[in-house]
C-alpha cells in the first residue's frame, strides 16, 4: 500500500463534484427553513429535476437548456408543495413526504425510454490563469460553471442573511410569523415564494446529477441524496457555510474510502461504507457545540403552518 | 410525445392480457434493473424476446423490471403465478431463497434461477462461465495497459464476482507480470453514481484500463471521457465510449431459454438440474474487438477463446497457489466444479481482502 498513489489535488477536486448536487439542494432547504416551512420533498424536487434536465438535454442538446429546465422541473414540484402547504394549509411534513414520492414516480415515468442514453457533455470552464496555479488549479478554478454558482450562491446566501433588509424580511416570517404579519409582511406570499427557490436549488442540484456527475439517466438515481441535503441542513445549523464544509466533508469521505479501498488499507469495507455519515455529523456536532447556543436553534415558526389574516 | 407513448404502451399491454388466454404457456421474468440499463438485464430482456420470436403465438411473456432482492420478489413472483405464469425465470442471485420460497408453495410451476446454487423438484439454476469471458479480457487488458495498473470495480463478494477477479488476474499477469489490480467493492450492482465515482476514483489512481462487474454503462462514459480503455459488462457498451471501449463480454441467454422453454412445452422439463455453459456453449459471447488492440493480441484473445470454447484451456490451470501463498492448482491441474461456484479467495498476487 502506497498512500502517495491517492492524488490530494484530483481528490479535492473530484469531492467537490460529488457533493455539489447535495450542496445546492440543502442550500435551497437551508432559505426554504429559515422562512419557517419544513419541506421534506427535497428528494422528490432532485430526482424530477434529474429527469426534465436529462429529458431537455437530450432532446435539444444543449445542456444549459437542460439545467433551466432541471431548475423548471423543481419549481413545478415545489409549485405543488405551495400550493397545497400555503393556500390549502396542509401538514408540511405529510406534504413533503408526498411529494418526495410522488417525484420519483413521476420521474420513473417520464424517464422510462430515457435510460441508457448519454447527454451532451458540459463543459468545464477553466479560469484564465487561475487554474494554472499548481495544486489549488486543479481544485478550484477547473470546474464547470454549475461548481463555481454553487459556491457563489453559498456566499450570497450568507450575505442575504447577514446583511440584507430582505434577510430580515424572511427571518422575520420564520422566527414569528404572526409578529411578521402584523408588521405589515405578507407571510404566506413570501413563504411561496422561498419554496419555489428552494424548488429550483433542488431540481438545480438533480439535474447536475443526471447531466455532469454520472451521467446519465437512472430510476431512483438521488439515492437518497435529498435526504442527506435535509439532515445537513440540520446539522450546519442553518449556517451557509457550515452547510459547504459539510458538504464537502460528505463528499472528501465518500471518495476517500473509495481510495482507501483501491488502495488495498486492511480496513472493514463496511465500516468504510458508513464512515461519511458518521464524519460529518461528528464534525458538524462538534462545530457547533462551541457556538453560543442561540445561534443554533431552528428559526422558531419551522414546520407550523401560518393562520393569520 | 414519450409520455403519451408510454402510456400507450401500458394501456395497449394491458388490453392485450385480456384477449391472451389462447397461448398454451406463459412465461415470466423478473428482472433486477431496468432493461434499458445496456447492461445485465438488457440481456436477459434479449433472451426473453428470443423466446417470443421462437414461439410465437404459442408462449406468452411478461416481465417485472426494479423488482428488489427481498420478499417484494416473493410478492412479484406468485402475483404472476397467481395471473396464470407457467414457468419464471429469476434473473438476479438475490432471488435465491425468495425463488424457492414460492417454488414451495406452486409445485406445477417451473422455476429456474439465475447465478444461484440452491435448487428443488420444480426448481433449476443457471449461471454462464464469465470467468472464460475473464480470461480473455484480462489478456487484452494485460497487453494494453501502459501504467501497469488495472482498476477494477466489484459488486458483491460473492463467488462469481471474486471468481471474474481471479480469472482476469491470471490471464493479465500472464501476459505482463508487472501487472498490478486495483479492486473497489460498491456493494450495489446498479447505482450510476457509485460505479462513476469508483471508476474516477481508479482512474486518479493510475489505472488506464477498467474492468467492471456491476450493470450499468456509467463506468464506460466515464473512462471515455478520461481517455483510458473499458470492456463492456453483459453487453456491447461501445456507443458510451467509442475509444474506451476495447471488447465485451456479451451473456447470450437467448438459446438456454428458447431450450428451456421448448423442454417445458414437451414435458421434458427437469427440476433440480445446473446448468453452467461457458463460450463453448455460446452462452459467453466475446463482443467485436476495437481497432485500438494491437492484431497480434487480437489473434491471441481470439486463440483462448477458442481454446476455451474447445476445452483445450482452462481459466484456471496450475500452477496456482491462493493469496497466503498455500498452493491451491498444482501444475497442469485445472479447478474443480465445486471450488469454482463456492470460490471465496483471492489468487497469489492480488492484494487487499475480500469483504465479508
Amino acid at each position: 500500500m502506497n498512500m502517495g498513489d491517492i492524488n490530494l489535488s484530483l481528490l479535492f477536486a473530484s469531492l467537490i463534484v460529488a457533493a455539489t448536487p447535495v450542496l445546492l439542494a440543502a442550500l435551497g432547504e437551508l432559505i426554504v427553513e429559515k422562512t419557517g416551512v419544513l419541506n421534506l420533498g427535497v428528494e422528490g424536487m432532485m430526482i424530477f429535476g434529474a429527469i426534465t434536465g436529462f429529458i431537455a438535454t437530450i432532446e435539444t442538446g444543449s445542456p444549459w437548456l437542460g439545467f433551466l429546465f432541471s431548475i423548471l422541473g423543481g419549481i413545478s414540484l415545489a409549485f405543488i408543495f405551495a400550493i397545497v402547504t400555503q393556500v390549502f394549509r396542509a401538514n408540511q411534513v405529510a406534504s413533503g413526504l408526498a411529494l418526495t414520492l410522488f417525484g420519483l414516480g413521476l420521474s420513473s415515468l417520464l424517464g422510462y425510454s430515457y435510460t441508457g442514453i448519454k447527454p451532451a457533455a458540459f463543459p468545464d470552464m477553466h479560469v484564465p490563469y487561475l487554474s494554472e496555479l499548481p495544486f489549488l488549479g486543479i481544485i478550484l478554478f477547473q470546474h464547470d460553471p454549475i461548481i463555481y454558482f454553487s459556491i457563489f450562491a453559498v456566499f450570497s446566501v450568507y450575505l442575504l442573511f447577514r446583511n440584507s433588509r430582505l434577510g430580515l424580511i424572511l427571518k422575520a416570517v420564520g422566527e414569528n410569523h404572526d409578529s411578521a404579519h402584523a408588521l405589515g409582511y405578507n407571510v404566506i406570499l413570501i413563504r411561496f415564494l422561498t419554496i419555489l427557490v428552494g424548488g429550483a436549488f433542488a431540481g438545480l442540484g438533480g439535474g447536475y446529477l443526471s447531466l455532469v456527475r454520472v451521467p446519465q439517466w437512472t430510476e431512483g438515481m438521488t439515492a437518497g441524496a435529498g435526504w442527506i441535503a435535509l439532515a445537513l441542513v440540520v446539522f450546519a445549523s442553518w449556517q451557509p457555510f457550515r452547510l459547504l464544509v459539510g458538504a464537502y466533508i460528505f463528499g472528501g469521505v465518500t471518495l476517500l474510502q473509495l481510495n482507501l479501498q483501491a488502495l488495498g488499507v486492511e480496513i472493514n469495507v463496511a465500516l468504510l461504507s458508513m464512515s461519511p455519515y458518521l464524519v460529518t455529523i461528528a464534525v458538524l456536532v462538534f462545530m457547533s457545540a462551541r457556538r453560543a447556543k442561540g445561534s443554533l436553534e431552528a428559526p422558531r415558526s419551522l414546520g407550523k403552518t401560518f393562520f393569520g389574516l | 410525445m414519450k409520455l403519451f407513448k408510454v402510456f400507450v404502451l401500458t394501456l395497449s399491454s394491458i388490453i392485450m392480457s385480456c384477449f391472451a388466454h389462447a397461448d398454451d404457456m406463459k412465461v415470466g421474468f423478473i428482472y433486477i434493473g431496468p432493461p434499458g440499463d445496456h447492461g445485465w438485464n438488457y440481456q436477459h430482456d434479449v433472451g426473453r424476446k428470443a423466446v417470443d420470436e421462437a414461439f410465437g403465438e404459442k408462449v406468452e411473456t411478461v416481465y417485472q423490471e426494479n423488482v428488489p432482492e427481498s420478499a417484494d420478489a416473493e410478492r412479484v413472483m406468485t402475483q404472476m403465478v397467481l395471473s396464470g405464469a407457467d414457468m419464471i425465470f429469476a434473473t438476479s442471485f438475490g432471488y435465491m431463497d425468495p425463488v424457492l420460497n414460492v417454488a414451495k408453495k406452486f409445485p406445477n410451476v417451473k422455476f429456474e434461477h439465475a447465478t444461484g446454487y440452491k435448487t428443488a423438484d420444480n426448481v433449476s439454476t443457471y449461471s454462464a462461465r464469465f470467468y472464460e469471458g475473464r480470461s480473455v479480457i484480462g489478456h487484452i487488458a494485460g497487453n494494453m495497459t501502459k501504467s501497469n495498473t488495472i482498476g477494477y470495480v466489484a459488486s458483491f463478494p460473492i463467488p462469481e464476482v471474486v471468481r471474474g477477479i481471479n480469472s482476469a488476474y491470471l490471464a493479465a499477469k500472464a501476459t505482463n507480470p508487472n501487472v498490478e489490480f486495483k479492486i473497489i467493492w460498491i456493494f450495489t450492482w446498479y447505482d450510476p453514481a457509485k460505479e462513476a465515482d469508483a471508476a474516477k476514483t481508479l482512474i486518479q489512481q493510475g489505472a488506464d484500463v477498467i474492468m467492471q462487474h456491476v450493470d450499468s454503462s456509467a463506468i464506460m462514459t466515464v473512462a471515455e471521457e478520461a481517455g483510458v480503455y473499458a470492456f463492456g459488462q453483459a453487453s456491447d457498451m461501445s456507443a458510451f465510449g467509442p475509444n474506451a471501449h476495447l471488447t465485451a463480454i456479451i451473456n447470450g441467454w437467448g438459446p438456454y431459454y428458447v431450450k428451456r422453454v421448448q423442454q417445458a412445452m414437451d414435458g421434458t422439463w427437469k427440476g433440480g438440474e445446473q446448468t453452467f455453459d461457458g463460450i463453448g456453449d455460446g452462452m459467453v459471447v466475446i463482443g467485436n474487438m476495437s481497432d485500438k488492440i494491437p492484431d497480434s493480441v487480437k489473434k491471441e484473445a481470439q486463440a483462448i477463446a477458442d481454446g476455451i470454447a474447445s476445452g483445450k484451456l482452462h481459466s484456471f490451470t496450475g500452477p496456482v497457489n491462493k493469496q497466503d501463498g498455500s498452493p491451491w492448482l498444482a501444475a497442469g491441474e485445472t479447478a474443480d466444479i465445486g471450488t469454482l461456484l463456492g470460490m471465496n479467495f483471492y489468487v497469489e498476487g492480488i492484494e487487499g481482502d475480500i469483504p465479508q
